[in-house]
């Protein structure tokens, strides 16, 4: 233990206070709190939208909403978890960690900071403001394949523009990242030091780069197409449908590592601390995160198998999607192995880490058959891929994501949270999201198409259960918003150290760490890295 | 602690169990619940199904080695047994080791799926063939040898049992959501080809028991093939997000042997004539009523809805509206029922004279309309040449 930093700096400063300090800030620590809390207000948005699509799939029949309020639930439920909830989420950790864990005094561009997290409440007050526009919001699925989304009424150019503000503002955040991490980090920091955290959130920004202006792209196109006269996905006028759905799963399968990367930096940062046990295969971490990152920009068709591609086509992408499952298994692997004779205590932040490995990797399972083509031709736009996508984002990213929270809680407010209610958030969560989400896989199976507002009888069963997971799902995630208000008015006050087994630069700083955190670069050694 | 470990057994049992039923008795299961996916009845189908069994079973057992190990760790390497951390960071050995396994089983079983995508590629040899359109919200059917044409609506019953707090329970629908007006009917042993594209926005054309679903776009021919082996009914629905109508647009597929597949063929063609043939006579404001009615519930309720209100802001009011009721108003009423207007189909293609008569004349006298208009096929006939 090295004891480098100190709260003296902070009163040489002169930091703005009350609304000023949130609404100009340009401090690291400040706008990775504000992303945080952005976060969790759409992940209850979202949430209570997802509320509106279990009850009325409770039972066979209309019970609840129309068809159309029904597709928009099932459209704005996913733009507002994935560009609202998980993506911010993410970023807003990189705000907060990653100046911290390479021993810089801020982000590399605080100002570009500031705007990247103002756009976003400005981009879903265009979105959500459309559920309350004559016509509704958008309802053609978040996927806004022409032509159905064409015929979207006064929402459309609010979504269109929405998902443009949201790419700017990831845009700039990305900069940001790569911006820090390449600049700024302290002395003995080399590359092959950094935290895994560090490293994967490095090569999501590059993903993130090369991917969101392709979304752009796309839907500048559609918002031509529908105002002004161009035809580039309308077969009547010599445009191709299925080519914006090339262009979206070009960002889209990337986007999906966008959301998912981050997590694995998290859990290969908590794992190690609770087994008390160097990261095994550190390098091979770092290469199996780049090779998924390349790999994802080469199976973007996969989400398109059903669309009549040529079977050359169709055989390229369903081998390149199989190949995924080499470096994420390694990953699997080294995470199983670190844990392999460690010394292993379960905190909350463990726990959930260790129930992303399982639960994230049932999701990889499930993607792997949806990867074979000739029977995906049966799994695709069934609930067995509503089952995966939730294996691989509820329980894996936003698990990852709670877990990241418990683990970082008390270093961010200088009070321990209650570990026993946030034992009872885990196990609630744990047992509610697969009660959730596991009796969808059969429902898939058994045929049931997604996206629709009711089905036929013989699939009454399974989604009376999967509604009840559902709601209980949706209440224990009150308990978190309680944990985290408990934890930053008091409580247990926290070390410098927090946890006995963490490892780097940012549990040498005290809890919660200075204002500016490393004003003097640590100096970063071997020892301080290691066990 | 303690009780920790007794939730930590409880989920694991209770994972073990749930796993079990699902992975070692699917076809007990399948049978009670519906909860794996159907063989099917064409050899196509029962090939997707072992490749689909094939591969859950092989990510079972990766999953019970892996999570096994995880939990033996769990177990024993816990910082209360009192044991000391290993130090060790990574063995380039066990890491070759475990790139290469992965490997060769993804090989493995890309092998067997190569050979069964180019045999649901090929759609040569064919004897039939089919041309499945998709529309907001139904489906046509083209037996393109035959020149036959044929429409697919919800059922009447599903579509009273689905509106919003009909009362009706679905159950006493027959087939709720599954079943259709006018049925697909194939022969049984013969190879057919199944073309789909669509008139409108995307559909996907998806009957489990074929072992495919394939999107219906508009612009673009896709090609497929079925040979079904057993008679029978096989029930499937639209699989690509195509608007509010989406859970509403039903396949029903109906197997019968050649002979009887003949028949049916001549006995529709001539039903078709004489529901075309109609288009000479007049009707009585009753006559047209009753028929319009029915025509309204397969392709007018969705979007303008069971009280004629439609939906503020997307789908105009029928009920009070001027092009419903003023009389100035009958040709270009008809007119757009015939070409469509925005996002309105134009149903001149699908909709024979009487139909058309029927249906106007229906909403022209329905709900608070009470115009007395009655509109006749010769009318229609009509509107459609100028």
């Amino acid at each position: 233990m090295s004891t480098i930093a100190h709260a003296d700096h902070d009163h040489h400063d002169h930091k703005p206070t009350g609304i000023k300090r949130w609404l100009f800030s340009t401090n690291h620590k400040d706008i990775g709190t504000m992303y945080l809390v952005f976060s969790l207000i759409m992940f209850f948005i979202g949430g209570s939208m997802a509320m509106v699509i279990r009850a009325e799939l409770f039972q066979p029949g209309l019970q609840f909403v129309d068809p159309q309020f029904y597709n928009s639930m099932v459209t704005v439920h996913a733009l507002v978890m994935i560009f609202g909830a998980v993506m911010p989420a993410g970023v807003g950790l990189a705000n907060w960690m990653i100046p911290i864990m390479i021993g810089a005094p801020d982000m590399a561009l605080p100002r570009m900071n500031n705007m990247s997290f103002w756009i976003m409440p400005f981009a879903f007050a265009l979105l959500l403001g459309t559920l309350f526009m004559e016509g509704g919001a958008p309802a053609g699925g978040w996927t806004m394949y022409p032509p159905l989304v064409l015929q979207t009424g006064k929402a459309f150019p609010y979504l269109i523009f929405a998902v443009h503000f949201l790419g700017i503002s990831s845009i700039m955040g990305a900069i940001n990242i790569i911006a820090t991490v390449f600049n700024m980090r302290a002395p003995g920091m080399t590359l092959m030091r950094l935290p895994l955290f560090v490293w994967t959130w490095v090569i999501t920004a590059f993903l993130l780069i090369a991917s969101m202006p392709v979304l752009a792209g796309a839907v500048t196109m559609l918002l031509t197409d529908k105002y002004f006269g161009t035809s580039f996905f309308n077969a009547a006028g010599g445009g191709d449908p299925v080519l914006f759905q090339h262009i979206f799963w070009f960002f889209g399968h990337p986007e999906v590592y966008i959301l998912a990367l981050p997590a694995f930096g998290i859990v290969s940062q908590i794992i190690p601390t609770f087994a008390r046990k160097p990261l095994f295969g550190y390098a091979s971490m770092v290469y199996a995160t780049a090779s998924i990152a390349i790999l994802s920009f080469f199976v973007w068709a996969h989400h398109m198998f059903t669309v009549g591609l040529p079977i050359n086509g169709e055989l390229f992408f369903m081998y390149a999607t199989m190949l995924i499952a080499v470096p994420t298994g390694v990953k699997v692997f080294n995470w199983v192995a670190t844990m392999w004779k460690g010394a292993m205590t379960f905190e909350t932040p463990m726990l959930f880490a260790l129930a992303f490995v399982i639960l994230f990797t049932i999701g990889g399972f499930s993607g792997l058959m949806l990867g074979i083509t000739p029977v995906d031709f049966q799994y695709h736009d069934t609930y067995f891929v509503v089952a995966h996508f939730h294996y691989v984002l509820l329980t894996g990213a936003v698990f990852a994501l709670m877990a990241s929270v418990y683990y970082w809680l008390p270093k961010w407010t200088g009070n321990m949270y209650d570990e026993k209610l946030a034992k009872i958030h885990f196990w609630l969560s744990t047992i509610f999201a697969n009660v959730l989400f596991f009796p969808q896989h059969f429902l898939g199976l058994a045929g049931m198409p997604r996206r629709i507002p009711d089905y036929s009888v013989q699939f009454a069963d399974f989604n009376m259960i999967s509604s009840l997971g559902g709601f209980a799902y949706g209440i224990s995630q009150l308990l978190l918003v309680y944990i985290v208000i408990k934890c930053v008015l008091g409580g247990k006050k926290a070390t410098g150290q927090v946890w006995e087994g963490a490892r780097g630069l940012e549990w040498t700083l005290s809890s919660p760490p200075p204002y500016h955190s490393f004003t003097t670069p640590p100096k970063v050694t071997k020892a301080l890295m290691e066990y | 602690m303690h009780l920790n470990k007794n939730i930590i057994r409880f989920l694991s049992n209770f994972t073990v169990i749930l796993s079990a039923l699902f992975f070692l008795s699917p076809n007990i299961l399948h049978a009670a619940w519906g909860m794996n996916m159907t063989q099917g009845a064409t050899p196509i189908s029962h090939d997707v199904y072992n490749m689909h069994m094939t591969s859950l079973y092989v990510v079972t057992v990766i999953g019970i080695l892996v999570f096994g190990v995880m939990f033996w760790s769990i177990f024993h390497h816990r910082k209360s047994k009192g044991v000391k951390p290993a130090k060790f960071s990574h063995s380039t050995t066990v890491e070759v080791i475990w790139t290469l396994i992965p490997f060769a089983i993804i090989v493995a079983l890309a092998i067997p799926a190569t050979k069964l995508l180019a045999r649901m590629d090929d759609t040569s040899k064919s004897e039939i063939t089919i041309k499945a359109t998709g529309y907001q919200w139904k489906w046509k059917y083209d037996y393109i040898d035959e020149g036959l044409t044929i429409y697919s609506n919800l059922a009447s019953d599903s579509v009273d049992a689905s509106q919003r707090n009909s009362g009706i329970d679905p159950k006493t629908a027959d087939n709720y959501l599954r079943n259709t007006d006018t049925a697909l009917v194939l022969p049984v042993g013969k190879k057919i080809r199944i073309m789909t594209t669509a008139n409108d926005v995307i559909h996907a054309w998806w009957v489990p028991d074929l072992g495919w679903k394939r999107d219906a776009i508009p612009g673009f021919i896709n090609d497929n093939w079925t040979v079904i082996n057993k008679e029978g009914v096989y029930r499937g629905q639209c699989a690509e997000i195509c608007g509010k109508g989406h859970g509403y647009m039903p396949i029903v597929v109906k197997a019968v042997p050649e002979k009887e597949y003949q028949a049916w063929v001549e006995q529709t063609k001539v039903a078709l004539n004489s529901k075309n043939s109609d288009g000479d006579k007049d009707f009585t404001l009753a006559e047209l009523k009753a028929k319009g009615e029915g025509v309204y519930k397969a392709n007018c309720l969705a979007c303008h809805q069971a009280n004629g209100q439609g939906i503020k802001g997307v789908f105009p009011a029928i009920d009070g509206s001027p092009l419903a009721n003023l009389k100035e108003n009958i040709p270009a009423h008809i007119h757009q029922v015939i070409y469509g207007k925005g996002n309105m189909p134009a149903f001149g293609e699908q909709l024979s004279d009487s139909d058309i008569a029927a249906v106007v004349t229906f909403v022209r006298n329905n709900w608070g309309n009470k115009t007395g208009h009655v509109i006749q096929p010769k009318d229609v006939l009509a509107a459609r040449k100028k």
